[in-house]
């Protein structure tokens, strides 16, 4: 800061009268100054997210507290001591969760997260179920609560009758707003079914949506004198309006955003700011035409993230999953703590026949609401809930930060104001605290139904395609459709048109080919995990697109040539890769997969100094043998061999390797796979190379490559699936 | 007119019993029968070919097959027949039914049995009870033959893999000789003993003719 900006106060005089000379006073050249109001916004903004993130930081510290406290109990509380101290020091906290910063600012980065980690396909499976939750849902608790409320005022003890139909029920709909943050983080520790993840966590999404509407619509009608049949008429066509409206650009948004990333290839560093950008305007724009933001920028994200991940670089998709995790972490945090500090520092109006029976009315009317819908829409669903899902699903209504912030825009007209304030903290902290801490152990207790997550086979996504096809020729042949035929006219409607304009290199893509190359991906760098000394032998493993230039004919040594073909290769491969997101991801982490990719890319460099020609001494490419030695494990993706997509020309670099390592090293590599459990042993490597040998085998039976010599014949007995075709060529 | 309908009421009620559906479902998969043999009793399989929608289904010689072959028949038979009648085709067809909320567990396990059945003989063409490697490989191509520039080692490479994933979790110790014939029906179910088949792998039979609904798709 520079010092001459600062202000230089003139030097006071004791009395002012009329000076015969000006002051002998010097105003020496200040070394030192202040200036606190210059900067007094951005300082305490950063000093509030520091102190929540350090909160954050202290809780995982003794980490057996998060498991059976959520963190936003943890960030309530803080935020209460924090309160407690400011309010005891007669400070005002800063007006955070007062509408314009609320909304405009702290919500947009928790709704994008929400909504770009969203697991799309269990999504559109269920989104029947999550509609209905989420809009028939949020409607019956809305009216139930204020028709019920509305009738307990008329009881004249509570003193509440000044409460009139519009504001009850205008306070109904502000505390029907679900926020699952805490819920989801237990059912994802717990492995929930998926179809119960999904409705809990589609549900928040997209009653934030209805409840601002419901909410807008009561403000209006609150203030109005009379309610007629036309406004009630209006009222459901602006429902639609909002809905639809905000998914329709949403998906506007998104789109562009697709197709703007498909030019971005010569500014890469920029390209994760278009995500934000984009996703930030569609929210905007909403706004500004008063149509639900949330759909927007919840569609946005949606229908951007197929299409953008293919289009920017691997580092450009790794910082927007981390920044959007940051933003919405940070948000978040933010507004749990700020709930906390507000929640001292407000005034406070309790009644408690109000507040009690506000309570018990959220309750029950949540787990009427849940019965009935779900006995309406078991028989539409293709996995009915059980009691326990329905549970589970009930009592993961706890309320939260749209809730908060919803009240405190309350307009000032409304008489009780405070008392709405105070009950809908009540809530909060009640549904918070309370069902927040037990559910963990109920849902464990009552054992819902839970997922098999280890699906990440290449049998299981082959069965899965399998299946789906059979049932979509099946369909077809007896004339009779469901959401099969749908799916599959938008795949080809998306390969045929959208993949064309939105995707930079359009390649259409099987699932199966993709999952794939991500599991030999996974093998490959569990390969240079494993492996110590030099990590030479791992480049050429690793490559899996074609454009390679170097020579069929084994050499015995690396070329420079061949190294600059490896490392070309290795980084197109890794631009090239997409690891689809795992179908759940943690609340408050990030999909495991980004950290597999940074091994990888961190590796890339280490192999380019590690890396000399001749100087192998790979200890650990063992012998093809110990594979078949390892215990059966659940995950069965351990025994992925890595395959190339095309013919390998790498391997005379593998075959330089294998005359050195020969087969000495059985069981070696077994030891060292102790550091973590997805790993496996580097066989991998020899299984590519016989399985690719193989194949350059089963097109030139004749020549078999010399490098080979120092391994005979039986490395082919290695993969007893190619045995018979290579045995037995006339079978082929 | 009156005769033959209560004649065939009474062949779709026995029908009923064996295969699970409803008498309006038999009714409307009867017509969509009709339609498809061109009101002859049988069906043959240039008739199942002529369906225009599924000519970009990529697996749709399997499908087909699977209706001739005999073991979808719970009969114990092996072998295909040319021709099939309608018993036949909603037996077939019962492969696809949905549980409901009355199913029991042991039914649901007996139809997830059923349903996976049906996926490997779709697999096992030469009826020797294991799917080989070439029987793999051979669906895997097929699967991926609508789906862009993949070529034919990308196939094979991708059923290599697969089978080595089914060996190494059914046969864990598998001495070095050894050769892992083909997966066999335990194998098979241990390596999708995840997947949640009831709701992947049923139709939703509807109670409603949709055969006069679609404008422009019969296919006679």
């Amino acid at each position: 800061i520079p010092i001459s900006a600062v202000t230089i106060l003139p030097p006071v005089k004791p009395d002012d009268g009329p000076q015969a000379f000006p002051n002998a006073d010097k105003a020496n050249l200040p070394v030192f100054t202040m200036d606190y109001p210059r900067i007094q916004i951005p300082f305490e903004i950063t000093l509030w997210v520091l102190l929540a993130s350090f909160a954050k930081i202290g809780f995982h510290v003794y980490h057996k507290i998060t498991i059976w406290v959520p963190e936003s109990c943890l960030l309530i509380s803080i935020g209460l001591i924090v309160g407690g101290i400011m309010f005891s020091v007669h400070e005002e906290p800063p007006a955070v969760l007062s509408s314009n910063v609320f909304f405009l600012y702290m919500l947009p980065p928790i709704v994008l997260d929400s909504g770009y980690f969203m697991p799309t396909r269990p999504f559109f499976e269920n989104i029947g179920t999550v509609l209905w939750f989420a809009v028939v849902g949020t409607l019956w608790n809305s009216i139930g609560i204020g028709m019920s409320l509305f009738a307990i005022c008329q009881i004249e003890a509570f003193g509440v009758q000044d409460i009139n139909l519009q504001e009850n029920l205008l306070f109904a709909t502000i505390i029907s707003a679900v926020d699952p943050v805490a819920v989801l983080s237990v059912f994802e520790d717990v492995s929930v079914n998926e179809q119960l993840y999904i409705v809990v966590f589609g549900e928040c999404l997209f009653n934030d949506a209805v409840t601002v509407v419901l909410y807008n619509m009561f403000n209006f009608v609150a203030e109005m004198p009379v309610v007629e049949p036309v406004d009630v008429f209006l009222g459901v066509a602006r429902f639609f309006v909002v809905g639809l409206g905000g998914m329709g650009f949403g998906v506007l948004f998104g789109f562009v955003a697709a197709f703007t990333t498909r030019f971005t290839s010569r500014v890469r560093e920029i390209e994760p700011l278009f995500i934000f950008m984009y996703s930030y305007l569609a929210y905007l724009v909403a706004e500004l035409f008063a149509i639900s933001s949330i759909m927007a920028i919840v569609t946005c994200a949606l229908t951007m993230k197929y299409y953008v991940e293919e289009n920017v670089s691997q580092r450009s998709c790794t910082t927007i999953r981390h920044v959007v995790k940051m933003l919405g972490s940070i948000s978040e945090t933010l507004i749990f703590f700020f709930l906390g500090v507000v929640t001292i520092t407000t005034e406070h109006e309790w009644n408690w026949g109000y507040i009690l029976f506000t309570l018990l009315f959220a309750f029950i009317w949540r787990g009427l609401g849940v019965l009935v819908l779900t006995q309406i829409i078991n028989p539409f669903r293709t996995i009915p809930f059980n009691m326990k899902d329905q549970f589970g699903l009930a009592y993961g209504g706890l309320r939260g930060a749209i809730s908060f912030a919803l009240v405190f825009t309350l307009p000032d007209n409304i008489g009780r104001k405070q008392l709405f304030v105070t009950a809908t903290i009540a809530i909060i902290l009640f549904t918070v605290f309370l069902q927040g801490i037990s559910i963990r152990p109920l849902i464990e207790y009552i054992n819902v139904r839970r997922t098999n997550r280890n699906l990440d086979t290449i049998n299981v996504e082959v069965h899965c395609r399998l299946m789906e096809h059979t049932i979509a020729g099946i369909e077809d042949l007896c004339g009779q459709w469901s959401h099969f035929y749908w799916k599959d006219k938008f795949m080809k409607f998306n390969n045929r048109i959208l993949r064309r304009i939105l995707i930079r290199d359009n390649r259409a893509e099987s699932s199966i080919v993709a999952l794939y190359k991500k599991l030999e991906l996974q093998n490959a760098m569990e390969i240079l995990d494993t492996v110590t000394g030099d990590i030479s032998a791992a480049p050429s493993i690793v490559s899996l697109y074609e454009e390679k230039k170097s020579a069929a004919k084994p050499k015995k040594k690396f070329k420079a040539a061949d190294l600059k073909n490896m490392h070309d290769i290795l980084s197109k491969n890794m631009y090239k890769i997409r690891q689809r997101t795992v179908a759940f991801t943690g609340k408050h982490a990030l999909p495991n997969d980004s950290q597999t990719k940074e091994i990888l890319i961190r590796r890339h460099a280490s192999i380019r100094r590690s890396l000399r020609p001749g100087s192998f001494q790979t200890t650990v490419i063992c012998s093809h043998r110990s594979r078949f030695q390892q215990p059966a494990r659940s995950s069965s993706r351990a025994m992925m061999p890595l395959r190339r997509l095309d013919t390998l020309q790498e391997a005379p670099s593998v075959d330089t390797l294998n005359e050195n390592t020969g087969r000495t090293e059985r069981g070696m590599s077994r030891t060292k796979s102790s550091s973590s459990d997805s790993r496996v042993p580097a066989p991998r490597l020899d299984n590519l190379r016989n399985g690719q040998h193989e194949v350059e085998e089963e097109e030139q039976p004749s020549s078999p490559p010399p490098a080979w010599v120092a391994e005979p014949r039986d490395n082919a007995a290695q993969n007893p699936l190619l045995r018979r075709p290579q045995w037995n060529p006339k079978k082929m | 007119m009156g005769a033959s309908q209560t004649r065939s009421d009474h062949e779709h009620q026995h029908l009923t019993d064996k295969t699970g559906f409803s008498l309006e479902q038999i009714k409307n998969l009867h017509k969509r029968f009709q339609q498809l043999s061109g009101n002859e009793e049988t069906i043959s399989k240039e008739d199942l070919d002529r369906i225009p929608a599924l000519a970009n289904n990529p697996i749709k010689k399997q499908i087909i097959g699977a209706f001739f072959d005999k073991r979808n028949q719970h009969q114990d038979e092996v072998g295909s027949c040319d021709e099939i009648g309608f018993e036949q085709f909603l037996m077939v067809m019962s492969h696809f039914r949905p549980p409901t909320l009355k199913t029991t567990d042991e039914e649901k396990e007996a139809m997830r049995k059923e349903k996976l059945r049906f996926l490997f003989n779709m697999h096992d063409t030469d009826n020797d009870g294991t799917i080989t490697l070439e029987e793999y490989r051979k669906v895997v191509e097929e699967l991926l033959s609508k789906s862009g520039a993949i070529g034919q080692e990308a196939a094979k490479a991708i059923a290599d893999a697969a089978m080595l994933e089914v060996a190494s979790t059914n046969v864990p110790h598998m001495a070095p000789d050894d050769f892992y014939e083909g997966i066999t029906f335990e194998h098979f179910e241990q390596i999708l003993k995840g997947l949640e088949m009831e709701s992947r792998m049923h139709i939703r039979f509807l109670d409603v003719d949709t055969t006069t609904m679609r404008c422009g798709k019969s296919t006679s």
